[in-house]
């Protein structure tokens, strides 16, 4: 279909509502813009903004990813790893809320609740304080990650966490994510395993299946397809909640903007730079999942 | 294989009870089963049929008496489940088919990791029985390609792929269009001729004729009638059983 047609259908579809409706909303858009150029007193530097994406390092003659594309990159990081550990212990989870043991059901269904009843700020305050900051300091995980930083080629390990020296407050943040996430990773999972057919786990019992095979081989396969697009959403939601760690000076896009509009004044051009990366992220990867269970219909 | 002569007792159920909530599903029960034997149960629905051979393989826990297979009587003892539910195939009514596995896996799946046989081996005998269900070039699709008839012919397959000693069927043909019908009965008449033990619960009374050795009436979860077929068709001694049989063999 030609540009042409296709506009012209798109006017037949248009009602002359739409239009009052549109007119409605610019005019009023308008007068809160004219209304805050009278008033407040701030000089728009737009101009600036780039340069805090990249810039141009004289030192090694390179553009470089600078604060805002940093936090970025450290955001992509974060939400990858958690989203991989939050649906391993999602997975474990929602097992956990399906079997027949009494004790294990109410153990996860306490530890869901306690999510769910609970401020996600609150929840992660306390993540952080008793949980994560612990294991690093058991795990002497600090020293290490120095020591790391300290040698010659740590390239990889570079590419992986980014600057070493903040590797524990990287993992910091990941493990909160995640744990703070499975529990709904674990809902998901839960539906989906519940969503197989009383037959499915007959069947594999009358061959002589133990329940570990049965859950293996007939049940986690079917219920993880059946929950791919929720699981897909769940990991979009992930990144935007990602934004909550910046309060435990994880170093992600949320933080470096905090950073930025403090210590520019630019605080409007900031933030809006900053959702502008935040919603490109999350909606490139909604309409790629779309697109992928498109796919996965049109495939059976 | 080779057709089992000795008589010997291979399913023994003795005064079993079976309660859902405070309904009572079966009532004591007993009923005996030698090897290569082969027990059509009828009845009519909520006769408590399928609960019984449910109960064979542990489906459904019996809440009382006692139920012996194969040497082992079932109990909570969980090692003896699994021993017991490796010599007793079930066919369901609803096929059961694992529909994210392909026919061939759905027939390997359970000898590789029940039997633990190889991979090799398992498909081997995989191929052996879809041939012996008449749907060897069926083996790469899955299940939701196949019709009806074909998808219960490899739910046989399935069970048989793990050389049981006991078939159950809870009423396989029930699910299926009238014309596969016969395509699955023609199977199981096959697999009868092996000398497979096999305890069916199904309406196809023509099947019942042509391969039982001893049919079984049920009703209210009790058995009212334990017959040979002739006696058994021509006449049965209770008047409950003969009205059912004019019921479903009048047309």
């Amino acid at each position: 279909m030609s540009g042409a047609t296709r506009s012209r259908k798109l006017m037949k579809r248009l009602h002359w509502v739409d239009f009052l409706i549109m007119a409605v909303l610019a005019a009023f858009f308008l007068y809160v813009w004219l209304q805050i150029e009278g008033k407040l007193n701030y000089i728009w530097r737009w101009d600036q903004i780039p340069n805090y994406l990249f810039f141009y390092d004289e030192r090694t003659e390179r553009w470089t990813a600078n604060v805002l594309i940093q936090g970025l990159i450290t955001t992509i990081r974060i939400s990858i790893y958690a989203s991989i550990l939050a649906l391993i212990l999602g997975v474990i989870l929602g097992i956990a809320r399906t079997v027949t043991n009494l004790t294990v059901r109410m153990l996860a269904r306490t530890y869901l609740e306690f999510l769910r009843n609970i401020p996600p700020l609150v929840v992660i305050f306390i993540f952080y304080f008793f949980l994560s900051e612990q294991l690093i300091a058991a795990m002497n995980i600090e020293d290490w990650a120095y020591g790391v930083a300290r040698q010659e080629d740590n390239d990889v390990w570079e590419f992986f966490f980014g600057d070493m020296r903040r590797f524990p407050s990287l993992i910091s943040g990941v493990i909160v994510l995640a744990l703070f996430e499975s529990a709904f990773v674990g809902e998901i999972v839960r539906a989906g395993i519940e969503s197989i057919g009383r037959g499915q786990r007959e069947a594999s019992r009358s061959l002589g299946m133990s329940w570990l095979d049965e859950t293996r081989f007939v049940v986690m396969p079917q219920a993880l397809r059946k929950v791919l697009p929720p699981l897909a959403n769940q990991f979009i939601s992930l990144i935007k909640d990602s934004a909550i760690i910046s309060l435990i000076s994880v170093q992600d896009l949320t933080l470096k903007t905090v950073d930025l509009a403090n210590s520019t004044a630019m605080i409007f051009e900031a933030w809006l730079t900053t959702a502008a990366l935040y919603f490109t992220l999350c909606f490139s990867l909604s309409l790629f999942f779309r697109r992928l269970e498109a796919r996965g219909k049109s495939a059976h | 294989m080779p057709v089992e002569s000795d008589s010997r007792p291979i399913i023994e159920i003795r005064n079993l009870d079976k309660f859902f909530g405070a309904f009572q599903a079966l009532a004591d029960v007993s009923l005996t089963v030698n090897a290569g034997e082969r027990v059509v149960i009828c009845g009519p629905s909520g006769s408590g049929k399928s609960t019984l051979i449910r109960c064979v393989n542990r489906l459904e826990e019996h809440s009382a008496g006692e139920l012996i297979v194969d040497g082992v009587e079932l109990n909570d003892e969980t090692t003896n489940i699994r021993a017991v539910r490796m010599e007793v195939g079930m066919v369901f009514q609803q096929f059961n088919l694992f529909p994210h596995l392909t026919v061939l896996e759905n027939l390997t799946v359970g000898p590789i990791r029940v039997r633990k046989i190889s991979r090799a081996d398992a498909e081997d005998r995989a191929r052996k029985f879809l041939e012996r269900v008449h749907i060897p070039e069926q083996a790469d699709k899955y299940p939701a390609q196949l019709s009806g008839g074909q998808q219960q012919r490899v739910a046989i397959a399935r069970s048989l792929c793990m050389e049981p000693r006991i078939m159950l069927f809870d009423e396989p043909t029930s699910a299926l269009d009238p014309e596969m019908i016969n395509e699955v009965l023609d199977v199981m008449v096959e697999l009868a001729g092996t000398g497979m033990t096999m305890v069916c619960v199904t309406h196809e009374m023509g099947f019942a004729r042509k391969v039982a050795d001893k049919m079984v009436f049920m009703e209210d979860g009790r058995i009212v009638e334990t017959a040979p077929p002739e006696q058994f068709f021509e006449n049965p001694s209770s008047r409950r059983c003969r009205m059912f049989l004019d019921q479903i063999l009048d047309h």
